[in-house]
């Protein structure tokens, strides 16, 4: 038993700092990210998601000019971009694909500019890789001192709006006559969307941000009947994502000597997996069969 | 079924109203009003106003000119409490959301934070489902129930608070008959029975002809309304239509017919072009 411990987690794992430090920051984002990302899916804001992660690489490469933190630049350009999203306008789907668009653009635009300087006027090398592609073994001092305010807080908005941004993503029509005020809930949905991208991009990169907001919801929905259901499982999905995704690259170094493989590769892997190992099993249940199944009960009434 | 009782109060007086969107009057003088228990039906072509009308009763519009009176106040705020079904919903298959739980969300989806289970909300909710003969596919995800199932979650969720008057925008749209005449029995049963007042529009009479107890009819951005027997006349809805339109009654049937031979008849509209019966 003790052995097969040992084989599974090799020794250090759990008394090196950087491998602590990356567990506990990628199981926030991861948590936070599976979240949000259940009501990104539902409102169809995929596409909203990836161009914010997008954007705010290039807060996270300006940071390293400025000599900030990394995490504050992504959140930063993050809230920026959610906020131009909204301003910009959304209240068409289409208008809302096009203002993304323009965002988005502008924001990678940015982020090339910010990653050329990086390169040639600092030493820092790998930035371009760390920034796009996320660098968790080597994750900034204090981080998690911020991941736990910015986590914190993003979990606390969505407990306290949960039903009526359940609401308004279901129909805003419906949640509109119920009192609710649609555009201001739909504005912080966007804000918290950018926070859990930040989160995210800080562990896996902004470009793979996308994977860990997308895939564990993605895949939840597919399976779970009730929101909070989809919920905790989404959130389960993301967090074993992340900490199998850890152990494995910490373990890789075994298997090619010395050569670890990317942790972020190992994760995007394993949501993509899930997602279609889950597909697999609900396929038979769902889509175009299930549709005409659903429709034919009817109650006795007539 | 035919309008008796009017000794209470309207729920609902609208005097006078005038809605102008951008430059567009798009209603001009409106008046009616709406008793409870009562099943109205708001009919006319297709952009002649009907979703405008709803959605100023809700105040989502500001008035012209003109006034609308809910419970016998102007408050805006009081009108939160009247029961909407919106045109045209699209509920996806992939939104983890149960028939049960929509109609939960409309007793408290406004409130902040979560809740924890409860028996008595339980019970509300499946006293609804119940009385919307939606118990069979109550576990079902919303969006994988057919049309007229939707629809009848969409009116349990309305319905649930309670409210006096209940507003439906084309809810019969994209129904196949058989759902339509179920819908519609629903609605004339949860009027009387509940003793609520229900507004619901529609761009063809026929599926409503048995069952309304008054209607309100919509045509170049003006109203009339009245008894369905009054107001069911060949000068009326010719006026209301913009063409000729005949009505006859034939052994307690109404058949209303639009000639094509009529020099007025204009082709390609898709309401009340062909010859229909009803019983009352």
């Amino acid at each position: 038993m003790k052995t097969l411990l040992t084989f599974i987690f090799e020794p250090g794992f759990f008394s090196s700092q950087p491998v602590l430090t990356a567990l506990f920051v990628s199981g926030v984002a991861a948590i936070v990210s599976a979240v949000v990302g259940i009501f990104t899916v539902i409102r169809g804001q995929a596409f909203a998601g990836h161009s914010l992660a997008d954007v705010s690489s290039a807060g996270g490469s300006a940071s390293y000019l400025l000599g900030v933190n990394p995490l504050l630049g992504f959140l930063g350009m993050a809230i920026l971009g959610a906020g131009g999203m909204e301003l910009v306008g959304v209240e068409r789907a289409r208008g809302r694909d096009l203002a993304t668009g323009v965002v988005f653009g502008a924001g990678l635009g940015l982020a090339a500019l910010f990653l050329y300087l990086d390169v040639t006027t600092t030493s820092t090398s790998g930035t371009t890789i760390a920034v796009l592609f996320g660098s968790m073994f080597a994750i900034p001092s204090r981080t998690e001192f911020l991941v736990v305010i910015i986590g914190s807080a993003t979990l606390i908005i969505l407990i306290a709006l949960y039903r009526p941004l359940l609401l308004s993503s279901i129909n805003p029509e419906i949640a509109a006559v119920q009192g609710i005020r649609v555009r201001l809930v739909g504005l912080v949905q966007m804000l918290v969307l950018g926070s859990a991208v930040a989160l995210s991009a800080i562990s896996v990169g902004a470009i793979l941000s996308t994977a860990l907001l997308i895939g564990p919801a993605a895949t939840a929905l597919r399976l779970a009947k009730r929101p909070n259901l989809a919920i905790w499982l989404a959130a389960l999905i993301g967090l074993g994502a992340a900490w199998l995704g850890i152990l494995l690259a910490y373990d890789s170094a075994d298997w090619i000597p010395g050569h670890n493989l990317p942790v972020s590769f190992l994760i995007v892997m394993l949501v993509f997996l899930t997602y279609v190992i889950a597909s697999l099993i609900s396929g038979r249940g769902r889509g175009i069969a299930s549709a005409k199944i659903a429709t034919p009960i009817r109650s006795g009434r007539s | 079924m035919s309008a008796s009782i009017r000794n209470s109060e309207p729920v609902l007086t609208v005097s006078n109203m005038s809605v102008v969107l951008g430059n567009k009057e798009i209603l001009d003088d409106v008046n009616f009003e709406l008793h409870s228990g009562e099943f109205s039906g708001l009919i006319g072509p297709n952009g002649s106003g009907k979703t405008t009308l709803l959605r100023a009763i809700l105040g989502f519009h500001r008035l012209a000119e003109g006034s609308i009176l809910f419970e016998g106040s102007a408050e805006f705020a009081r009108r939160r409490s009247i029961g909407y079904v919106p045109q045209k919903i699209q509920l996806d298959p992939d939104i983890p959301v149960r028939a049960r739980d929509l109609v939960e969300l409309g007793l408290d989806g406004q409130r902040l934070g979560i809740r924890l289970p409860s028996k008595e909300r339980r019970r509300q909710v499946d006293e609804m489902l119940r009385a919307v003969n939606a118990e069979a596919f109550a576990d079902q995800r919303i969006g994988e129930l057919s049309g007229g199932q939707q629809q009848r979650i969409l009116i349990a969720h309305a319905l649930i608070r309670r409210p006096r008057l209940l507003l439906l925008d084309e809810p019969l749209a994209n129904l196949d008959i058989r759902s339509v005449a179920e819908v519609v029995t629903l609605l004339n049963q949860l009027a009387h029975e509940q003793q609520i007042a229900i507004l619901l529009s529609a761009h063809d009479i026929n599926p409503l002809m048995g069952a309304m107890d008054r209607l309100v009819y919509l045509a170049n951005g003006h109203a009339a309304s009245g008894p369905v027997s009054e107001v069911i006349d060949g000068a009326v809805l010719s006026n209301l239509y913009g063409y000729h339109v005949d009505v006859i009654r034939v052994h307690g049937r109404i058949l209303i017919t639009t000639g094509p031979g009529d020099e007025y008849f204009e082709p390609g509209r898709d309401c009340a072009t062909s010859e229909t019966s009803n019983s009352p």
